[in-house]
């Protein structure tokens, strides 16, 4: 998929499927209603998938790619990972950023065949804060960079696979 | 339909920690039918979204690396007990799936 056919076709499925959606559950009332409220500003982002980043095969590219700018180590992003995950299909990932002003956290696996596994962009109200589970196909460096107020932090763990979970 | 998505939230003071379990297969496209020998195309989630009280909070772009059945864990401050929390998602074949719970008191 390149990225041009990705940004021409995509926003117009969502949004048939989001019309479909919205169409179904009229009739259903206010629980519907903001269901649908929480999709709204979906679409706008999934527009913004930032497919250039997800597909760069090294990670000096997908760094590239993700805008990430001179990103220097610093102390205040804490890293929970296990040093040795047993299956690289479920790979606990917690993170948590001590950074004033801090506005998205990236994952990178530089040993993954696409290194950047995720971002996630904080507004009002969030914490800088984010848990999840992702695959990793053998032991690399977990990377992980937060953008504060425009200024790119990076901290790093390595973690041990023991079963590779891309083929997961 | 997709899979169900399950949320457990709990306050504490005026921090609402939201855990979220969201049914979907995140498919790499690497992965071989073990019955056929064919890659199963594919699927993951690309974008989820979580709203608080119908304000956009929290905003995730994912690849295929997230794990099957995603996780995810975040927090909100300001919440209050009867708020609405909204998680909703879409992936890169424009299927989309969304579900909202509300802030239970502090136990």
């Amino acid at each position: 998929m390149s990225w041009t056919t990705s940004i021409s076709t995509k926003p117009r499925r969502a949004m048939n499927r989001l019309r479909r959606l919205l169409l179904k559950t009229a009739t259903i009332g206010a629980s519907a209603a903001l269901a649908y409220a929480a999709l709204a500003p979906l679409k706008v982002f999934a527009a913004l998938w930032p497919a250039a980043a997800f597909e760069a095969k090294t990670i000096e590219e997908a760094l590239k790619a993700a805008g990430v700018i001179d990103p220097v180590t610093c102390e205040g992003i804490a890293i929970k990972a296990p040093e040795i995950a047993e299956n690289g299909a479920q790979v606990p990932v917690e993170i948590t950023s001590q950074l004033p002003g801090t506005r998205s956290i990236y994952i990178f696996v530089d040993k993954n065949p696409q290194p950047l596994a995720g971002t996630f962009e904080f507004r009002e109200g969030a914490e800088p804060f984010v848990s999840t589970r992702i695959k990793m196909g053998e032991s690399s460096i977990l990377r992980v960079v937060v953008n504060s107020d425009g200024k790119f932090c990076m901290a790093t763990r390595e973690v041990k696979v023991t079963i590779g979970g891309c083929g997961e | 339909m997709p899979d169900p998505i399950r949320m457990r939230i709990k306050l504490t003071d005026d921090v609402a920690d939201v855990r979220v379990l969201i049914g979907h297969p995140m498919e790499t496209g690497l992965r071989k039918d073990a019955k056929t020998g064919e890659l199963v195309p594919m699927h993951f989630i690309e974008t989820v979204s979580a709203t608080l009280n119908g304000k956009v909070v929290l905003e995730a772009q994912w690849s295929r690396a997230i794990a099957r059945n995603p996780y995810l864990q975040f927090r909100i401050r300001g919440a209050k007990v009867n708020d609405e929390i909204g998680i909703a998602w879409i992936d890169n074949r424009g299927e989309t799936n969304s579900a909202k719970a509300t802030v239970p008191p502090s136990s």
